[in-house]
């Protein structure tokens, strides 16, 4: 990834209310702690409605991060629904040197022209499909983790998924776990960019 | 062993409260405090503590079940945010009249009207007067660090008088942070036993709280509450010591941070989660060559008004964010004690208040940046461009004052 010359990545995840874009969020954050990094997460305070457009965001240091203002210029921008595209500028306060990940099917040449985007890096991956293939159902956000690290190397996507199963093992049944285990593995091979 | 966790500063503090495992918790749910109390119910539900969790019909019969308790001899506790503590109103007065060595985690939320549930810290600031030790908390560390303190505060028997320990709501109370957690047997040492003096059910020396106190004594009891709070200064400056070589933090552990203060020539001062981003601009600010510094008040009940205008005097100008507003007074709660702090120095800066963040308003680097060069400026030209500011206030609306 390009170096901003900031000792900090931060991150923001667009989505829709029950997509879990908060929980990718928190669970991202956690698993960089787990490797030793320094986190914040937190999402856009708002009245969360099922299906409303939701920010939520992850800071990421090797030292203890003190600010607790808002994250007005992200390095990376994920966005969980295609449509979302449509509704809000997830561009907003991305500069040139940014990364724009999304879950589509299309590729990153047709996102780049319906967008009308200029620079950044630009990854799309079909995280729906994923989630689809090994849940059964659509729950993109454990593979917009996967996505995430796979796309910018910011950790190993192998301790990524070791992490999220020790984490949830109390909290969900043996096949969920393995489900979003493989979710992130897939998302971390199959993330393209341009 | 110490544990690092990512918790958010509701799951901080409950961790605190679980470590204190007081006899008795008395709640009602107010949003952003609910979690909070949801994580301590997780950890009684766990039996990892035995505290007696009383659930009330609303926050004055929450403070009402606290004091009662605390007046049986119980280490008691509640939590609240806005219109909880608002509602507890009465009841705050009866805790530290009748000196109980009560805490209280307050999630400082607005308070309505309009309707607002996020952060701002006009609700402890109605109770300033209220008779309690108010201790204000940067991050969700500091939440945690200061609530296992404060028992140690409020119950020192020079002091017998309670404490609220704050947290910005949503942005401390909500957001996930790297926490440590010190170890439980060692965390458990430090806060110890509660052994009351005094008690209601202590047949052998039978007394009486609440009595009727006309004016043959209540003004002698009242002014008797200044003990207390007068006491507590040198307790909150030892605890924080033993605290800090118990559990070797890095938080505050004093009545004020003073950041890059040595040889300051302006600074800013600010309370709870704002001192990040106003350690931003200092730096930036000292990045270009101008000596600034940062004051963070933490114990703002007592408050600290000898050592902080020893800190400000000598400085060419410093300004001052309230994220209240004393409404027809003059701006800010903290600008307020400040001004009056000054008084008999013969060197006083120049002084500035703004007045930000209420119900959630964001506040960023640059509007901090923008009161630091408004303040410069007005040091140069020797008038302030205005007495009272608003920090990130809609261009177009132009206040009165």
């Amino acid at each position: 990834m390009t170096d901003t010359g900031k000792k900090m990545l931060e991150i923001r995840w667009h989505g829709r209310g029950g997509q879990g874009a908060v929980t990718a969020s928190k669970v991202l954050a956690e698993s960089a702690m787990s490797l030793g990094k320094q986190i914040q997460a937190f999402p856009e305070y708002g009245s969360e409605r099922q299906g409303a457009p939701v920010k939520a965001f992850t800071r990421i240091a090797d030292q203890r991060i003190r600010q607790h203002n808002q994250v007005t210029q992200p390095d990376v921008v994920i966005v969980l629904d295609e449509s979302l595209l449509d509704a809000v500028d997830v561009t907003e306060g991305l500069n040139d040197n940014g990364t724009l990940i999304i879950n589509t099917q299309s590729s990153p040449a047709e996102i780049r022209q319906k967008m009308a985007l200029q620079g950044r890096s630009l990854y799309v991956v079909d995280a729906t499909g994923i989630s689809l293939r090994n849940l059964g159902k659509s729950i993109p956000n454990t593979p917009m983790i996967g996505a995430l690290v796979g796309a910018t190397k910011l950790l190993d996507p192998k301790l990524v998924a070791e992490d999220f199963a020790k984490k949830f093992a109390k909290k969900f049944k043996q096949e969920v776990i393995e489900g979003n285990v493989q979710s992130i593995l897939d998302a971390a091979q199959e993330v393209k960019g341009e | 062993m110490p544990e690092r966790m990512a918790l958010t500063g509701n799951e901080a503090v409950a961790h605190a409260m679980r470590q204190i495992n007081p006899d008795t918790m008395a709640a009602y749910p107010i949003t952003p405090q609910t979690a909070m109390m949801q994580k301590f119910a997780d950890f009684a539900a766990d039996g990892l503590i035995d505290t007696d969790i009383v659930l009330v019909e609303s926050e004055h019969s929450a403070m009402s079940a606290t004091v009662g308790a605390a007046a049986a001899g119980a280490r008691s506790m509640t939590a609240t945010a806005a219109c909880g503590l608002a509602l507890m109103w009465e009841i705050l007065y009866i805790a530290s009249s009748y000196r109980l060595p009560i805490v209280m985690p307050v999630v400082n939320r607005a308070l309505s009207g309009p309707i607002n549930i996020q952060g701002d810290h006009s609700d402890t600031m109605g109770t300033r007067d209220a008779g309690w030790i108010h201790l204000f908390s940067e991050n969700a560390q500091e939440a945690y660090e200061n609530t296992l303190q404060a028992i140690r505060i409020a119950e020192h028997p020079d002091v017998l008088t309670p404490a609220m320990v704050t947290l910005d709501g949503f942005i401390i109370s909500h957001g996930v942070e790297t926490v440590t957690i010190y170890d439980d047997a060692k965390a458990k040492k430090f806060v110890g036993e509660y052994n009351p003096r005094y008690t209601l059910l202590d047949a052998n020396h039978p007394m009486t709280l609440g009595a009727l106190d006309f004016s043959d004594f209540y003004f002698e009891h009242k002014v008797s509450q200044l003990d207390g709070m007068m006491a507590s200064p040198q307790v909150v400056l030892d605890v924080g010591k033993e605290f800090k070589e118990t559990f070797g933090g890095e938080e505050c552990y004093e009545f004020f941070e003073a950041y890059k203060m040595d040889d300051a020539e302006y600074a800013v001062v600010v309370l709870g989660s704002t001192a990040g981003a106003a350690r931003m601009v200092v730096d930036d600010l000292r990045g270009r060559g101008v000596k600034a510094g940062m004051i963070k008040i933490r114990m703002f009940r007592p408050f600290p008004y000898q050592e902080i205008a020893k800190l400000i005097s000598p400085l060419k100008g410093c300004t001052i964010l309230d994220r209240s507003i004393a409404y027809g007074g003059d701006g800010g709660p903290v600008h307020i004690e400040i001004r009056s702090a000054l008084y008999g120095y013969n060197s006083v800066p120049m002084l500035t208040n703004y007045i930000y963040g209420l119900g959630g308003k964001p506040i960023e680097p640059e509007h901090i940046m923008s009161a630091m060069n408004e303040l410069q400026e007005a040091v140069k030209t020797g008038t302030p461009k205005r007495r009272i500011g608003f920090l990130n206030l809609k261009e177009d609306y132009v206040p009165a004052v």
